[in-house]
Order: C-alpha cells, then structure tokens, then sequence
C-alpha cells in the first residue's frame, strides 16, 4: 500500500507542477527523469543482479512455467478489458484460455490454449480508455513501475488497489502472497534481461529512448498492433536530394573543410 | 553461330542475374537463419564474445543495410543541411552503434526462433515491409517489422520496427536535441563518444 501512496502523491503532484519546455507529451520530464534515476539504480542494484542469478539457477523449462503461471492470472483481466472494448470474440478467447490453462495446463504452468490456437492478448485499463478515446494525458514515470501516462498509471492503481484484478493481491496469507509478488518481479525481469542490455547499448539518451518507444507502442497496442496508417516516412524526400556544398560560394573548391569558410568567398567579397 | 551462343549465354546471364535477387522476405529468413546457425554453432558467441559476434554480422548481414538511408531517416531534416562529409561520418558512427546494438542483443537471444511471414511482392515494388516475429521460450512473440528498398543489387533493410515501433525514427527526438544544442557536429561526437565506451565495454566481455 506504501506504492499506492507514492503513486498517489504523484498524481497530485502532476496537478501543481508546471509545464517545462521539450517534448510537449512530457511537460514533467525534470521529475520523470529524477524518478527515473531512482529506479534506475534500484534496478542496477536491486533488480536486475537479482534476475541475474534467477536466469542462472533456474532452467529454462522452469521459468517458462514461472512465466506462464503468472501470465495465466493475468488472463481474465485481460479478457474484462477486452470485453469492455467492445472485443467479445477476443474476451472469450481469454476466457477459453484460463480455463484450459487451468485445468489441461496444469494451474497455467503449461500454456496449451497458444497450442490449440488460443492466441495471447495485451490488453490493460490504459488501453481501454485510449479505446474509448482518452488520450495518454502527460508521460510519467511511477516509481518502481516505470513508464507510463497519466491515462496508463490508471492500470497500476487498480491492480493495485482492486481486490481479484490481481489474484496474487488476494491471496490471504501475507508470506505467499508476498513470495508470489517477488518470483513474478523477477521472472519479469529476467525476461527483459536482454532487452535492457541491447537498451543500454542504443540509446543515446536512456531516458529519451525509452519515452518515446513506450508512447509509440502504446498507440500501436491500443490499436491491437494495426495503427491507423500515418506514414511516418511521409516527408522522406530529403534523403534523396543532395547534400549541400560544405560552405556557400565554395563550389569551385575542391572539399572544403567542414565547418570553415572558403577562402573564395571571402576573397570575392 | 557464336552470335547464337552469346545471345544465349547473354539470356541465361541475365536471367540468373534477376534471380540472383532474393524476394525480400526470402533474404530476411535466409540471412536470419544463417546467423541464427551461426550464433548457436559458434563457442566464443555462446560465452557472450561481442566483439566476434561483431565481427560475424559485419560479415554476414551488413551488405543487407542502407545505413545511408536509415542514417538520414533517424536525423530527420537536418539531414539536408549536413555536408557530405558530416553525412558520412553521421553514417559511419549510426552503423557501428546499431551493429553493436544488434550484436548485443544477438549474443543473448539464445533460444529464439523467427517466424518470417511471407510476402506478397509486386513486380513493381521498391519499398516494402517484411513481418516478423521473433519467438522465444517463455515470452509471447516479439514483431519485428523489416522496412526493405530495391537496391541495384538486391533489397537492403533502412529501417527495423520492434513491436510496431520504428527504432529509426525512435531515434530522431535524441538526436534532434543534440543538434539543437550542438550542432550536427555535436551529434557526431555524442555519436563517436557512445561508440568509445561501448568498443571498451566489448572488449572487457572478449577477455573473459
């Protein structure tokens, strides 16, 4: 409950704090990135040497049940909130789903609905209000959550505070349900092990890279993968037309150094 | 009767030519598979060598890539006001950030398959987009979409999409503020200076 606080004095913050310049999505970006350092380092300290020693002890047919236990629980919400995008195809489907992994796969460790052509679904309540037209509202970083938006953080705060949104939330016993939050963290980061490393390795700027992926993915979830078509590439012209002259008046020169004025164009002045 | 034989090795010649060029999706499974085998057959990758998987797809799928392209993609507008030279060394230092980004992520991907799904290809097509999924135990698929260009010589890649988003254009908010505080020659440093720390980070994983 000491996160939903913390989420929840993030959201009054956003109403008080003022827009920046940059990115017009992020308006709070000083405070995103200060959050986002933190979970930064809870995750070089914390998180990820912890995933690590996870993928190397567990074998992989284990965490692939790991994995898909966990990703069995998450089926039902999935289908409420295809449901409530109008997806009744799609939320029985899930609900297919939970029922064969839970009973043929074994309380979902195996995931024999994907066999038998029961397709996995994305789905979340940020999705489900993009569908009914809610736009994402400012980009923010939650505090050990990561991206979201304002609209997005929606899905953190039921999960968290909805009893059965999140069936290990309604496990009884503190220990296990405890236990259950913890293996799920880390499997989950296990998986993303490798993606955070190629991340490393890309961005120029972490911080940027991972926001304007995330906006951009959330889009194309909301629109199940088929945005509407904005040809990103629209004004690609450029790349065909030749580059400039390195310096103006300096076409008689042979390349002229970059940056530097041709001695011709003084000298003609 | 030797005119015969000409027009005729002439033909066959032309012929094997056209074929010589793989339908895109044709490349992209054909080129994944042999780095996959590649990767997986090779011990040094396997004990998360980056610099000889570096080295592997620089060989191997390199000549598949307009960096060219995909360099000014990422720049965006400004791309017009780069000289040729500043072009080129934008090129040069994008190339060799992406090849180890690509080489990174490669040498952890152990149990992964691609799915590539086919394409239908007009004979009229110069820009198409090749669909992906990459499979691995334990996640749901991951879609890469491949933006490809007729080339003179065969299809070349500028642009790769994870998950419906573009890694290319991805880059151009990061690099569009590097301009604005410093200039296109302020890019190609941050550029430069990336790729320093990451050649050091590679050879410390070689050495172990």
């Amino acid at each position: 409950m000491k996160l939903l606080t913390i989420v929840t004095m993030m959201l009054a913050l956003l109403l008080s704090a003022c827009a920046t310049t940059g990115n017009p999505q992020d308006p709070l970006e000083p405070m995103n990135r200060k959050v986002f350092a933190f979970n930064d380092a809870v995750d070089t300290y914390a998180f990820k040497p912890v995933a690590k020693g996870y993928a190397a002890v567990t074998p992989m047919p284990v965490r692939t049940g790991i994995g898909n236990f966990f990703s069995n629980l998450e089926d039902a919400w999935i289908g409420t909130n295809n449901l409530l995008q109008g997806k009744p195809g799609a939320a029985a489907s899930d609900v297919g789903r939970l029922l064969v992994n839970t009973t043929v796969g074994i309380l979902g460790l195996f995931d024999v609905a994907t066999e038998l052509g029961l397709e996995k679904h994305d789905e979340d309540l940020g999705q489900t209000l993009g569908v009914w037209g809610v736009g994402p509202g400012p980009y923010l970083v939650l505090p050990f959550f990561g991206s979201s938006t304002l609209r997005d953080s929606s899905n953190t705060l039921v999960t968290l505070a909805v009893p059965y949104v999140d069936p290990v939330g309604a496990v009884d016993r503190v220990a296990i349900r405890n236990t259950a939050r913890a293996i799920r963290l880390v499997d989950l980061r296990a998986q993303l092990l490798a993606a955070g490393n190629a991340l490393d390795e890309a961005a120029l700027d972490k911080y940027s890279f991972m926001r304007d992926f995330y906006l951009k993915r959330r889009i194309n979830q909301i629109y199940d993968g088929n945005p509407p078509k904005v040809k990103n590439k629209e004004d690609d012209d450029y790349l065909d037309e030749p580059a400039p002259p390195a310096a103006p008046a300096a076409t008689k020169l042979e390349e002229p150094p970059a940056g530097q004025f041709a001695p011709a164009e003084s000298s003609g002045k | 009767m030797t005119k015969f034989f000409l027009t005729i090795l002439l033909a066959l010649g032309l012929a094997s030519n056209a074929m010589a060029m793989d339908a895109p999706d044709e490349l992209v499974r054909n080129v994944s598979k042999d780095m996959a085998e590649t990767v997986r057959n090779d011990k040094a990758i396997q004990a998360g060598d980056i610099k000889r998987v570096t080295e592997v797809a620089e060989t191997k799928i390199l000549k598949y890539f307009d960096f060219q392209r995909m360099t000014g993609l990422a720049v965006g507008r400004e791309w017009r006001n780069a000289t040729p030279e500043q072009r080129t060394a934008l090129a040069s230092e994008f190339r060799t950030l992406l090849v180890r980004t690509y080489a990174n992520a490669l040498a952890q991907y152990k149990n992964q398959t691609i799915d590539v799904k086919p394409l239908k290809l007009a004979a009229t097509d110069t820009d198409v987009t090749v669909r992906t999924e990459l499979r691995q135990p334990g996640s749901k698929p991951i879609p890469m979409d491949y933006d490809m260009i007729k080339g003179t010589d065969n299809w070349k890649v500028y642009d790769v999409s994870v998950a419906g988003v573009s890694l290319v254009t991805n880059y151009r908010e990061t690099f569009g503020q590097e301009i604005k505080a410093s200039g296109i020659d302020g890019l190609i440093k941050s550029l430069h200076d990336k790729n320093q720390a990451g050649a050091a980070k590679a050879a410390d994983t070689g050495k172990k």
